[in-house]
């Protein structure tokens, strides 16, 4: 029996190894020939976590904070640890009501189920934050306090250069540019928290965190092997002056239009003005989206940074610019006189000046004091038409067009924070294009007293002070000096000093005489200031708008030009304010104002009168304030965190 | 008659228990690591009993302290009282029946003083005595087939009173006892009609049953076709082969349909088709995706001992039970799955050696009834994990937690090794 039975045997340990067999197999399938099973434990169990940095802070020239980080503090939920708190209570805390408690408490369960932490309340008031941490213990351990890092802006200025920092976007999240962002990181939307982001944001760190099948973090990933620390982001030291900055925000208050301050030694911006101005804390903490909106939509537009934006034909204060070209071309001297009656006759329409007296222009220095509206279309001609470039449509429109380029016209120069405009320096091909080709000097000739198709935005005419000022030359105006501890090449560009069209001294020397004559006895007398010669330049740019489909003469934009002290340039300013006038009116004192402030730190008490003038007048048009958000009666409508 | 007292130990299979105190202890440290947490106090746990490992252990304990018990039992008292623990098993499962506690949708609980017991792990083992005291009886001639229908009503009937209970997976362990069957006489073409059973039931699931029809219809034209000329010498033959065809296709057309919508639960059947590939409902597979992604994670050589994700963290459900090989795949990886099912095969190598070494029928058939049952759970348990079977909860023998099951084997082993010691012992 037991003999017959003995194959019966082996066919039992058969089965037994047929199916260990497939087993083993399919073992061997699952863990060393496949491999997704791998990632998808990971998937499973590893949570990435990233851990964010302090933003770098940002100081002015004298090292005071003027952008850092507050900690705001967010209150989050685990909804099933919350028992036996007294709700009513934590709902009068946090002013609302018992319906809107439970509201909120399901939205989190809905979101993120009920065992892990949702945002319950974000970025607390600091009136309700104070309340709640002293009574925090009564809602422990369901409710939590957790800090979270907001940026701050303690002297409430320079809003529109400094820029503010925003939840990515979907649309950013899919360029690749931003491929290291994920969705919910924040970084610089707008100025210098945009341009450079790279430095300020500092590097994320990332965790690897063990969790289990309720995604509960349960501990490191590896003990931390993978992990990499978060390393702070990097300083700015701006050459901007925070004082004279909230001095021109002040100045500017009831204004549209814009001042730019440079120190031409070194291009690095002292301010830069947009008017109006808002305090860049409304971006930042719990109100910011609804801020935001307001201020987009604000009629004055305070989120376009005019300075840089806006661009205005430069009017009377181009002058010094065809003048330098007119005497480097030989085409003028400084002894040249113009016979000026009242108006530029060498055109078939005449070109009106201020001045009839003869004499008035009788050399260049008078020439430029005074404004002399004939004397500059004069300079502009000659230049054009000069003989050795054969003629404007020849080369003379080109030439012309490659001075004012070097000067910095007509394209972006730079600047350190985005969004600049290049302004227009019409060329040859504008005009063919335009005239097809039968177009001669006349048709150009506005273009000598800086009216017609030119355009230049305030930074522009401020660089070019720093050109005369330096008798030559520039540094791309910029904003940060230094970066702690750097190791890029972000600020080599602006180290380098820019030789312009290599202009002789002496005719350097007959523009800035003839400036400084403007502020001694000439249209920007209001802008002396004691003890320091300036020299600058009036300007008053005609306004049109198309209003019902016409084109419709509007109040002009004033604009002053200068630099000071003359004989050794420390500060270039350009001022303009929109619709005010004459350029002597508003913008001279204004310019002057911040020269005094910048050189003299304070605002001498003979002054004080023309200060407050210059601080009371509005000359935003009623229509236009009516609708404003950022007027004086209207502000307590944005809320503050 | 020649047993000494000198030795307590004298006749013991020492392989056997060596393979089992290696399957207990691995048990013990895959518990451990599917709950083990970095900041735990393990000997404050181990003294309260907070935690499965810590009552495992205690179940070891107890299991030494019966499979001692049994190791000084003489081993007549088993011959002797076999049928006896039949009927008090039977009548075990019929009182869990009645008064049983549920306990996750099965019926198969008795509460006994705080703890849980479940009688269907322990009928097995009396099953197994009663099979080895019925074909070892003078009387059975087990190529009859009286005597075979008896075998099988032996082993059936507890199986169809714990289907009652709704522990299926426990009741298709009872299916393994035709593997002693075998080994004592049955047909083989028997094992052969239920590879070709399986087949069908399997093409009945997977194919359209109408196609399946026709495939039939054509297969059996074929089949008369070719074999026309031995039809025509053999009538009968053409009466069998249409007979199967007509069973065949009753089978697909009606009797697999009727099982799937009549008698299986719902999560029985959708088991089964996940396994089957047949549905994708992420809920049904949960199971079994999240156990094969914890065993394949373990790559080659493992990720360590207690440093698998998927088993520390909960992932795996039912990770110290039904799912305890998950650890051992995740930890260990192919290298240690490996030498775990080789010692699981040295072990059945090992009582089929020790089974045809037995003058005694009993001990044999009980030997093979042991190995039958230990493959069954070994294979189907396995294979549930790694996605080859539908989800059936039966244990892995002394290694998942449990103390139910660990008693049970335990005992089941001890008994063969006391009556493998007494082999020199008169044929039974």
């Amino acid at each position: 029996m037991s003999v017959f039975n003995q194959p019966r045997r082996r066919v039992i340990q058969l089965i037994i190894l047929g199916m260990v067999s497939i087993i083993v197999v399919r073992l061997f399938f699952l863990q060393v020939v496949e491999k997704k099973y791998a990632k998808l434990a990971d998937a499973n169990a590893v949570l990435r976590k990233v851990v964010y940095p302090s933003r770098g802070i940002i100081y002015d020239r004298k090292g005071r904070a003027i952008l850092s980080n507050d900690v705001l503090y967010d209150l989050v939920v685990t909804p099933r640890s919350v028992k036996n708190i007294d709700t009513a209570y934590l709902c009068t805390i946090l002013k609302i009501d018992k319906e809107e408690f439970r509201k909120k408490i399901a939205d989190c369960i809905k979101k993120n189920g009920p065992v892990r932490q949702s945002v319950f309340s974000s970025l607390l008031q600091a009136d309700i934050y104070g309340q709640l941490q002293e009574s925090m213990y009564l809602f422990q351990p369901g409710f939590e306090l957790v800090p979270r890092q907001i940026r701050s802006y303690p002297y409430s200025a320079a809003a529109n250069i400094l820029g503010y920092i925003a939840e990515i976007s979907p649309t950013m999240l899919k360029d690749s540019n931003y491929a290291s962002y994920n969705s919910g990181d924040y970084l610089g939307m707008t100025g210098l928290e945009k341009t450079y982001e790279s430095v300020l944001m500092g590097q994320r760190g990332i965790q690897y965190l063990v969790k289990d099948n309720l995604n509960r973090p349960q501990g490191p990933y590896e003990n931390g092997e993978f992990d990499s620390a978060a390393v702070a982001g990097k300083n700015l030291r701006l050459s901007l002056d925070i004082e004279l900055q909230a001095f021109g925000e002040q100045m500017m208050h009831g204004k549209i239009g814009s001042i730019v301050a440079i120190d031409p030694q070194d291009g690095g911006i002292l301010a830069m003005v947009s008017g109006p101005s808002f305090d860049p804390n409304l971006l930042t903490g719990s109100f910011r989206s609804a801020n935001f909106n307001k201020l987009y939509l604000d009629t004055t537009l305070p989120l376009f940074n005019r300075a840089i934006q806006a661009q205005y034909p430069p009017g009377s204060t181009f002058k010094p610019m065809i003048g330098l070209v007119g005497l480097d071309e030989g085409v003028i001297t400084a002894n040249t006189g113009y016979p000026c009656y009242g108006a530029y006759m060498g055109c078939s329409r005449p070109i009106k000046c201020e001045h009839h007296d003869p004499g008035h222009a009788a050399n260049f220095r008078l020439a430029l004091a005074h404004s002399c509206n004939s004397y500059f279309s004069n300079t502009y001609r000659l230049c054009v038409d000069a003989p050795k470039w054969g003629g404007i449509r020849v080369g003379g429109m080109q030439k012309w067009a490659e001075y004012m380029n070097s000067f910095g016209f007509g394209h972006k120069i730079g600047v350190d924070i985005p969004s600049e405009r290049p302004g227009r320096i019409p060329d040859k091909k504008y005009y063919d294009a335009k005239y097809k080709g039968s177009w001669n000097s006349c048709t150009s000739v506005f273009l000598g007293i800086g009216q017609g198709e030119v355009e230049t935005t305030p930074l522009q005419m401020a660089n070019a002070m720093c050109i005369l000022a330096n008798r030559g030359s520039f540094f791309v105006p910029h904003f940060v000096k230094s970066i702690d501890n750097d190791d890029t090449h972000l600020l080599d560009k602006y180290k380098q000093r820019h030789i312009v069209a290599h202009i002789s001294d002496e005719a350097y020397d007959a523009v800035i005489k003839g400036m400084t004559d403007v502020v001694e006895s000439g249209t920007g007398r209001v802008a002396q200031i004691e003890g320091i010669t300036i020299g600058g330049k009036t300007g008053t740019a005609e306004n049109y708008a198309i209003v019902n489909g016409v084109r419709t003469k509007m109040p002009n934009h004033a604009q002053f030009v200068a630099f000071a002290p003359a004989e050794n340039p420390r500060i270039a300013v350009c001022v303009i304010v929109e619709r005010s006038g004459f350029g002597a009116k508003y913008a001279a004192p204004i310019a002057s104002l911040m020269i005094e402030k910048y050189l003299k730190d304070s605002i001498s008490s003979k002054r004080a009168g023309m200060l407050k003038t210059v601080m009371e007048t509005v000359t935003i048009p009623d229509a236009m304030r009516s609708r404003s958000k950022l007027d004086s009666l209207n502000a307590t409508v944005i809320k503050k965190r | 008659m020649n047993r000494s007292q000198t030795k307590l130990t004298q006749g013991i299979d020492w392989p056997i228990v060596g393979l089992y105190l290696a399957l207990v202890t691995i048990g013990l440290m895959s518990i451990f690591a599917a709950e083990y947490r970095g900041d735990d106090n393990v000997w404050q746990n181990i003294i309260h009993l907070n935690k499965n490992y810590a009552r495992q252990l205690l179940w070891f304990g107890v299991s030494i302290i019966l499979a001692s018990i049994i190791w000084l039992t003489d081993s007549k008292f088993f011959t002797a009282t076999a049928n006896l623990l039949y009927a008090g098993g039977i009548l075990l499962l019929l009182l869990v029946l009645g008064i049983g506690k549920d306990v996750k949708g099965s019926h198969s609980w008795l509460v006994l003083g705080g703890f849980q017991f479940q009688p269907a792990e322990l009928t097995k083992l009396c099953t197994n005595l009663a099979l080895a005291k019925y074909l070892s009886s003078q009387e059975t001639d087990f190529s009859k087939l009286r005597s075979r229908l008896i075998a099988a009503a032996i082993a059936l009937v507890p199986a169809g009173i714990i289907i009652l209970q709704s522990e299926t997976g426990l009741a298709l362990v009872y299916f393994s006892f035709f593997l002693v069957m075998y080994r004592e006489g049955l047909p083989g073409v028997l094992l052969v009609i239920a590879f070709s059973a399986i087949v069908l039931v399997l093409s009945a699931l997977l194919v359209d049953n109408k196609i399946l029809f026709i495939i039939f219809s054509v297969i059996t034209a074929l089949v008369i076709y070719f074999s026309r000329r031995e039809i025509k010498r053999n009538r009968a033959r053409l009466f069998w082969i249409i007979a199967i065809y007509g069973f065949c296709s009753l089978f697909v057309m009606f009797v697999v349909p009727f099982t799937f919508t009549k008698v299986l639960k719902d999560y029985q059947v959708r088991r089964i088709e996940v396994m089957l590939g047949k549905e994708n409902d992420p809920k049904a597979t949960y199971n079994t995706r999240q156990s094969m992604i914890a065993i394949g994670s373990g790559g080659f050589w493992g990720k360590g001992y207690l440093k698998g994700t998927q088993t520390r963290y909960d992932f795996v459900p039912e990770q110290s039970t039904d799912f305890i090989f998950c650890t051992v795949g995740e930890d260990f990886g192919f290298f240690g799955s490996v030498i775990f099912i080789g010692i699981y095969v040295a072990l059945l190598f090992r009582i089929i050696y020790v089974a045809e070494r037995q003058r005694s029928t009993f001990t044999r058939v009980y030997a093979y009834g042991v190995a039958s049952i230990i493959f069954f759970h070994l294979a189907i348990n396995v294979s549930m994990t790694i996605g080859l079977a539908p989800v059936i909860g039966i244990p892995l023998p002394w290694v998942s937690y449990g103390g139910s099951s660990l008693f049970s084997f335990t005992m089941l082993l001890f008994i063969l090794l006391r009556l493998d010691a007494d082999r020199q012992m008169v044929l039974r």
